[in-house]
């Protein structure tokens, strides 16, 4: 086959049947070789009245007489091998139609729309050229932001970033599938197109300052290559400062602000009975919801035994209770009374637009992680509510959108908790009060069905266990295709794209991110190009 | 006979060496009986024939040599000779008595200046003269394979596998680029033949 980047159009066959369900069936040329062909590349059908856009969901070995599998004919001579491609024996293309490009005037008007019926019998079926991927996807512009290249092509596919920021979205991939790279790439993505405002849950450190490839080499994280635009919150200054990480803001949350919320969904990761859990409800009660906590981690044996005599609850159940709590007082970013609000810090860099990453340093357990992002998404959440209450009165300006990255999101979301937490809810709501989340995760058959079908874009690296496949294409028309898609993607660099985000899942390599060629595309200046810059700008502001 | 020189000199292609007269014929077949004995075509290959109508297109499917006479069988001679030329210099009567007939399936005829690959309207004329049909001409008539399916659906008694083998063969050498043609050729065959893989498969051997 010729270069199809030379040349603008290559033919691949016919459709011969088909359906808009399942897709149509293309009959390959004797001449185009199945092995040119790859499940997730694009191809164009050309109906007699639209021009169809579709993807290659599978692709089979077909032959005209069953007795040919039986009686193999004889390859090896080159006439014969000739004679027989495309004649007893072919390939088939299973492709399913997903746009339609121009033809109708929707589609000239709002660009392409989604396939409604199938081409005719026979229309001829192309390649996809640069042009067509490009009118699909759009160029970069001030909304689009480019995350990677189809298959086998150099045309850029972009996210409508200020449409992904509606809606949560999810990044799913086994561990080790690049989710990390692909969500700083968002990242980057919503601060570079200012769609919203990043709150980062960074559990195991690495959006902020600096990460690790698998190969060890350094990549730079957000802060080192937008420092005005990103602040680094940490939970563990000490992990900081050896890491030689600049903070911005070092985060304390007091004992009063942990809620019985928080300890019903911590009961797993500090082992409670869900009696015990139950009796933090009687002991806020009884103590005060701001207070309960300090005063039951300062009880003595005597007074204890009193408390659950007057409070009727049993021995066994307040033990396990207190082993559980007795848990938090390893981590030394609870006092008991914090100096400053920290949910009031965030939200004040988030007011003013900047990016906020939470690191967590040596707390990069379950415990911790649940713990602080739930309680702090849930103040800050509230304020937004608050907000866009106000707003609603014509009191205050509409807030920015916000966006929570949450990691592990199968602790939260999980049909047990998602009812419980604030992520839940926040996922639920979608945009109603303008906080949004991106929900990373390698095991998307842990998160409640509910919340995954509220998703607006789903971005995917490989997976390939049934339950979680089934899980990320809930609701997704063509399905089954679009799982054969997913379960071949490469175990790096790749991932599929869809939902409302997309115009229609595309398959992408993503986007080079940690040379020093790709911050600069990123729009990061090293320091005496930074230097050059503002001289240059300096001259221009006296000229 | 100035009227029919006329036409034929106005189709395309000229006459090669003519080589025998029909003396028989029906709208599929014609047969042809050679002027000289046992100086037929060879098999497979592709001869012409003229009337004032239309020149008429056939592959040679069948080459016979018998008696004139249909009472009269061929005896062996040659016993005390020395060799078979002997046998025509001892019985020089051999040569008036024996005769040889081919006999060529239509596959083909000329409408106004262009080639149509089905049965022309109308059979062969008696008596009208048989000629080798030139390379060129051959290259041009083999352009298209729609003629095989005329060969291949023949009911004849020769092997329809064989005449479709020797035709190709023959056809072959009046193209440049013989590999080309005879994929182009064996595409063909494998889809008249999509439903029966080892009669393609014996077939491609013999015209590879």
């Amino acid at each position: 086959m010729t270069d199809r980047n030379s040349e603008e159009q290559t033919r691949l066959g016919v459709v011969v049947s088909g359906s808009l369900t399942r897709g149509v069936e293309v009959r390959l040329e004797p001449l185009v070789s199945v092995e040119d062909m790859a499940v997730g590349r694009y191809v164009a059908i050309e109906g007699a009245k639209h021009r169809f856009f579709g993807m290659i969901t599978d692709v089979s070995l077909e032959t005209v007489d069953p007795s040919v599998t039986i009686t193999p004919p004889d390859v090896s001579d080159p006439f014969i091998a000739q004679v027989i491609a495309g004649t007893a024996t072919y390939g088939k293309l299973r492709v399913l139609p997903m746009l339609t490009i121009g033809g109708e005037a929707a589609s000239i008007l709002e660009g392409p729309q989604p396939a409604k019926t199938v081409p005719a019998h026979f229309s001829v079926v192309n390649l996809a050229s640069q042009r067509d991927v490009e009118v699909v996807f759009g160029a970069e512009d001030e909304k689009r932001f480019y995350v990677g290249t189809p298959l086998d092509m150099e045309t850029k596919v972009c996210l409508d970033i200020a449409e992904f920021v509606k809606r949560s979205n999810g990044v799913f991939g086994k561990s080790g599938t690049g989710k990390t790279f692909l969500t700083r790439l968002l990242l980057v993505g919503m601060l570079q197109k200012n769609a919203a405002v990043s709150l980062v849950f960074d559990m195991h450190s690495e959006y902020g300052w600096e990460g690790k490839t698998e190969k060890g080499y350094k990549v730079k994280g957000l802060k080192q290559l937008f420092p005005s635009k990103v602040a680094i919150f940490t939970l563990d200054e000490e992990s900081s400062k050896r890491r030689r990480v600049s903070t911005d803001v070092v985060v304390r949350i007091g004992y009063d602000e942990i809620e019985p919320e928080d300890i019903e969904l911590l009961r797993q990761t500090l082992n409670l009975t869900e009696a015990s859990a139950q009796t933090v409800y009687q002991l806020a009660r009884e103590f005060g919801d701001r207070k309960w906590l300090e005063a039951v981690m300062n009880l003595n044996e005597d007074d204890s035994k009193q408390l659950i005599g007057r409070l009727n609850i049993h021995d066994s159940t307040y033990r396990n209770l207190r082993r559980g709590l007795e848990n938090l007082r390893r981590f030394s970013f609870l006092v008991p009374r914090a100096r400053e609000n920290s949910v009031q810090r965030i939200l004040e860099y988030l007011d003013r637009g900047i990016n906020v990453i939470l690191e967590f340093g040596r707390f990069d357990d379950f415990a911790a992680y649940i713990l602080v992002a739930n309680l702090l998404s849930r103040r800050i959440h509230a304020r937004y509510r608050e907000n866009s209450e106000r707003e609603m009165g014509g009191e205050v300006a509409p807030s920015r959108p916000l966006v929570i990255t949450i990691e592990e999101a199968h602790r939260f979301l999980s049909p047990e908790f998602s009812s419980q937490t604030i992520f839940g809810r926040i996922a639920r709501e979608m945009r109603k009060y303008n906080v949004t989340l991106l929900v990373i995760d390698q095991r998307p058959s842990g998160i409640d069905g509910e919340i995954m079908s509220q998703l607006g874009t789903k971005i995917t690296c490989l997976l390939d266990d049934e339950r979680d496949l089934d899980s990320v294409l809930t609701g997704t028309s063509g399905k089954s295709e679009l799982k054969s898609v997913l379960s071949k993607l490469e175990t790096k660099q790749q991932a599929l794209i869809f939902g409302h985000a997309v115009p229609m899942p595309v398959v992408i390599k993503t986007r080079e991110y940690g040379t020093a060629e790709s911050y600069k595309e990123l729009g990061f200046l090293e320091a005496s190009e930074l230097k050059r810059k503002t001289e240059k700008d300096l001259e221009d502001l006296w000229a | 006979m100035k009227q029919i020189r006329d036409q034929k000199s106005k189709i395309k292609g000229g006459f090669g060496k003519k080589i025998g007269e029909v003396v028989e014929a029906s709208s599929a077949e014609f047969v042809a009986q050679c002027y000289k004995l046992d100086e037929a075509p060879p098999l497979g290959s592709i001869v012409k024939t003229q009337d004032n109508l239309a020149a008429i297109y056939g592959v040679v499917f069948d080459v016979e040599t018998h008696s004139l006479e249909p009472g009269r069988r061929v005896v062996a001679r040659g016993e005390n000779l020395e060799s078979e030329e002997d046998i025509f210099k001892a019985n020089p009567q051999l040569a008036r008595l024996l005769t040889t007939d081919f006999k060529v399936l239509v596959v083909g005829h000329v409408e106004g200046k262009s080639f149509r690959h089905y049965l022309p309207p109308k059979s062969a004329s008696i008596h009208s003269f048989v000629y080798m049909c030139q390379l060129e001409e051959v290259g041009t008539f083999t352009q298209s394979m729609d003629f095989l399916s005329l060969i291949v659906n023949a009911k004849i008694d020769v092997p329809v596998d064989e005449v479709v083998a020797a035709c190709l063969r023959h056809a072959c050498q009046a193209h440049d680029d013989r590999v080309a043609f005879m994929v182009k050729a064996g595409k063909e065959l494998a889809r008249m033949f999509s439903g029966d893989a080892n009669r393609l498969n014996s077939l491609l051997k013999r015209i590879k």
